[in-house]
């Protein structure tokens, strides 16, 4: 008898979703945020569907305030994969120029992102999404489903949610209402970064420590990605050797100082941390609950 | 973090290397709050590894201002998730939390103990290795420990661990906890559990959660932690004969042509005799395919590819198996039956039913019994309601590749899902195929349905007309058959009033009689057409799922739905029958339009306004509808 490793066993599950969501979605699309949890999905899908290459694009709901490098890391592993990258930008937050320095984290978020993806998503008629989100992240993840449901607006509803019984995901839906396909609901950070080591996947360099300018901003480092970053009077950028948990917008993701820069290094450093991974993230953190009602409101 | 910074600290590349041999325990935790769920799995998370800082931070905040324990850290609020639950202190949904040690990885499947929550508790034990149920040890077994024992035994559940929780509350005491062991041992054998640790515990205090507590000298067996790091995780499928449900035919070109599933029975290797079902056809294994590399033997629980020796045949859904012990063929089950939606069963509506990658249509014969989840009493029953357990017989409208459920959970496990919304309504578990599908063969008659049409002009089909009571559908089917009657055509006409003064006689106006007056009343229309008639029906037939059935039961351009439109306002002025009247003063229940809904048809051949055309050319667009169809055939002038 073989007994598979959990990560064996981690990884099985989630070619076993996607092949799912493909055969019962008549236009699917992976989300890709360019993130660790991203790279182990894409590696993920060319496992699942090969020889065959992934049957559906990928799409970034791009803010134009990512980190550059992780724009560049895009398009590298799309052209190396031969996949079909599409970058959606939402035009209204473009032509009103929102950014998180006037508009706050709140409103940047919900208009290039929750908006963005909502058009993004209905201009192409997707109706199967993968994500990358796992249930470890968060309390309002831990109940949802790997198949879960959205309605003609895109809305989540912790209420009605079917029962997930089994290998059997019920992905029938009608015309206009889609699904959110969730492969990685299983895997933890720990599983994440084994995973990303034991089959080398390439990741944003963005994770490893390294020299960076950064500023102190609310007790958090922000590094100065660009010359759009307005400095207050006496705030100079400073070179630290630092490193990002997380990847999102530079504006509104917080680094750690450290000293990892390999994938063993990183680990041991998230193995010994004194804070979990969200905590990076701003947007968690308005009021208890707020990632359960940004989900319902459409995002991921 | 814990016990584990030591060898983190150390040596990671060692540590990281051990970790990747860990294997996964998915289990089950049952009990409710008051039992200390909550506080066990909270304690479990705080004494592995995964509890981060700020997670501890937010715990001593909540508990501080909802804390139960005076202060002290009250794990039970690190788990309910949905602002619902934390509102109301429950835990309403399944939620799934992670943990490991060095020797394992786990999912804990978190599922309310209560009865309304039975459904939950379900879907958390489907995917489980192992349960852990929970009793106060001050309170002994209750009727809710034999529910969550039952319910584990019957979804394969073979390894359980009966936690005897707060047992700081009755001194630690040893008479206390061999007295509820060997009462639950005795209940356990009843149920077909036979592989039962029972261990004394204090979630609260920590009492031999990870290690052995100095309050229970008397006990020698495992703690918590260590009979989840070492109970087998034995998958019976494993050991069983090779199975793989086709998901996903993999095509890349014209020279790679493959079958993508993962393996949920027995292995597979190269040059392997398969079968695939439900088509019966045999050949041979060629390559074993993965995105890493080609594999020697695949077992179950992996995903991977398979190529054949011989081009044959294969959709999504079929089951490659076997060809030594291949799986069974068959339309017809029965089956244990978990009813998870609101709305209760309707035997005999067409549902849907999902199998491995194969969805099927579905009707449900009337239950057999339903089981009293706390007695495990067998009860008479007509149909399933929320969270309700019973034995029912299926019948398939295609055949399926099937295991029973004993031998193997992905072939004889199943869900429901309803038509109209999409919803999953149940899940099932299969016993066996009837015999009776095999013996009673439909009888090969000669003079068959196109001899009998041969006879006639015309083609036979059902028109059916549906609409409100007092739309007009009787008056207008009447003009329809007098016209086709003129014409020399062979008709009949069920009208829904005359036929339940007789066949249907038996039936009210529930929703699972309504079901039941559409099932024979289409039957019926299916043999007149194959008698060769042109069969009008006039019923209300007020949902979508009755009227596709009857669609379903003839051939392709057999069937005329014709959707009588009469809003309500004017048909309840008409009020022909004086059923409005009735209905409104609350002397007809289940009346359609006022109590009862009526689902519109989507796509219906013929819709007729009625607001805007008499009952005479209402049926003239009939019948130019099916003249136009070719159903009239050939027609002198008239």
């Amino acid at each position: 008898m073989t007994t598979l490793t959990h990560l064996q066993r981690l990884e099985a599950e989630s070619i076993d979703i996607m092949r799912e969501a493909v055969s019962e979605s008549e236009r699917p699309v992976m989300l890709y945020s360019i993130g660790k949890d991203s790279s182990v999905m894409l590696h993920l899908a060319l496992k699942a569907f090969y020889p065959s290459k992934p049957p559906f694009p990928l799409l970034h709901v791009d803010t134009t305030w990512k980190f550059r490098e992780m724009i560049e890391f895009r398009d590298t592993i799309a052209r190396k994969h031969g996949l079909d990258l599409m970058v959606h930008i939402n035009p209204e937050a473009l032509a009103m120029g929102i950014n998180p320095f006037t508009h706050g984290s709140a409103v940047h978020t919900d208009t290039w992102k929750t908006e963005g993806l909502k058009q993004a998503l209905d201009k192409h008629g997707f109706d199967a999404a993968f994500g990358g989100a796992r249930r470890d992240e968060e309390k309002s993840r831990a109940k949802e489903r790997i198949f879960s449901f959205r309605s003609a607006q895109h809305r989540w509803d912790p209420k009605i949610q079917r029962p997930e019984l089994w290998r059997l995901y019920n992905a029938r839906k009608n015309k206009g209402e889609s699904m959110r396909v969730f492969p990685l609901s299983n895997w933890t950070e720990l599983d994440v970064w084994q995973y990303i080591y034991l089959e080398k996947i390439p990741i944003v360099p963005l994770y490893f420590a390294q020299e960076r300018p950064v500023v102190v901003r609310d007790g958090a480092l922000i590094m100065v990605d660009d010359d759009r970053m307005p400095l207050a009077p006496r705030e100079t950028p400073m070179m630290k050797r630092v490193r990002f948990r997380t990847l999102g917008c530079y504006p509104l993701t917080g680094a750690i100082e450290s000293e990892a820069d390999t994938l063993p290094a990183i680990i041991q450093e998230m193995l010994l941390a004194k804070t979990s991974e969200r905590q990076g993230r701003v947007i968690d953190h308005d009021s208890t609950g707020s990632m359960e009602k940004k989900k319902q409101e459409g995002y991921f | 973090m814990g016990h584990v910074s030591g060898p983190i600290a150390g040596n990671i590349e060692q540590y990281l290397r051990s970790h990747e041999h860990k294997s996964l325990l998915r289990f089950l935790t049952c009990g409710s709050i008051d039992d200390g769920k909550s506080t066990l799995i909270g304690r479990l998370l705080y004494e592995s590894t995964l509890l981060f800082e700020d997670h501890l931070a937010a715990l001593e905040a909540d508990s501080r201002k909802l804390g139960t324990q005076g202060g002290d850290l009250d794990f039970a609020l690190l788990l309910d998730g949905l602002i619902a639950e934390r509102e109301q202190r429950i835990t309403i949904d399944v939620a799934y939390r992670f943990f490991s040690t060095d020797r394992r990885k786990f999912i804990v499947a978190d599922t309310p103990g209560h009865e309304q929550y039975t459904r939950n508790m379900i879907t958390g034990a489907s995917n489980a290795d192992a349960a852990v149920i929970l009793v106060d040890a001050r309170k002994g077994l209750l009727p809710q420990t034999r529910r969550h024992s039952y319910v584990v035994s019957l979804i394969g559940i073979r390894k359980v661990a009966l936690a005897i929780n707060k047992l700081d509350l009755v001194e630690y005491s040893k008479a206390v906890f061999d007295r509820i062991a060997e009462e639950y041992r005795a209940f356990a054998q009843a149920v077909r559990l036979t592989d039962v640790v029972c261990i004394p515990l204090s979630a609260l205090r920590g009492d031999n959660i990870t290690a052995p507590s100095a309050n229970t000298p008397w006990y020698q067996g495992p703690t918590l932690m260590r009979y989840l790091e070492t109970v087998g995780i034995e998958d019976a499928a494993q050991s069983g004969p090779f199975r793989m449900p086709v998901q996903w035919v993999n095509r890349p070109n014209s020279d790679f042509r493959g079958f993508s599933g993962r393996v949920v029975g027995g292995s597979v290797r190269p040059g392997d005799r398969i079968r695939v079902l439900p088509s019966g056809r045999e050949s041979t294994v060629a390559r074993v395919v993965t995105g890493d590399r080609d594999l020697n033997l695949a077992v179950a629980g992996q995903s991977i590819t398979l190529t054949l020796a011989d081009e044959i045949d294969i959709s999504r859904g079929d089951m490659l198996s076997t060809a030594d012990a291949p799986a069974g063929v068959a339309d017809q089950f029965e089956a244990t039956i978990i009813w998870m939606s609101e709305d209760a069963m309707l035997p005999g509506r067409p549902y849907l039913l999902k199998i491995g990658a194969k969805t099927v249509g579905v009707a449900l014969a009337p239950p057999k019994y339903r089981v009293n989840v706390n007695t495990l009493e067998h009860l008479a029953a007509k149909t399933l309601e929320l969270n309700e357990i019973g034995v029912c017989n299926l019948n398939l409208d295609q055949a399926i590749a099937f295991d029973s459920y004993k031998e193997n959970r992905d072939t004889g496990g199943f869900i429901l899902v309803d038509r109209r919304t999409n919803n999953t309504i149940g899940a099932g578990l299969l016993h066996f195929a009837l015999r009776r599908s095999q013996n009673i063969h439909w009888q090969a008659i000669e003079v068959n349905k196109r001899a009998h049409a041969a006879l006639n002009e015309h083609q036979p089909c059902v028109v059916w007309l549906t609409g409100l009571s007092g739309a007009g559908k009787s008056t207008i089917a009447n003009l329809i058959e007098k016209r086709l009657h003129a014409l020399g055509r062979h008709t009949y006409l069920l009208d829904g009033d005359n036929v339940r003064h007789g066949l249907n006689r038996d039936l009210g106006f529930t929703e699972a009689d309504r079901v039941e007056n559409i099932r024979r009343v289409a039957e019926v229309a299916r043999l007149m057409v194959d008698a060769g008639l042109i069969v009008l029906v006039s019923f209300i037939s007020p949902f979508r799922a009755e009227r596709r059935m009857a669609r379903e039961l003839v051939e392709t351009g057999e069937f005329y739905e014709v959707f009588v439109d009469t809003p309500i306002g004017v048909a309840e002025q008409r009020d022909t029958k004086g059923l409005y009247k009735k209905a409104r003063r609350g002397d007809l229940k289940n009346f359609t339009g006022i109590d009862s809904p009526y689902e519109r048809p989507e796509n219906p051949e013929i819709r007729i306004d009625t607001t805007a055309m008499s009952a005479e050319a209402a049926a003239e667009q009939v019948v130019a509808h099916l003249r136009a169809a070719g159903v009239l055939g050939p027609l002198n002038p008239s």
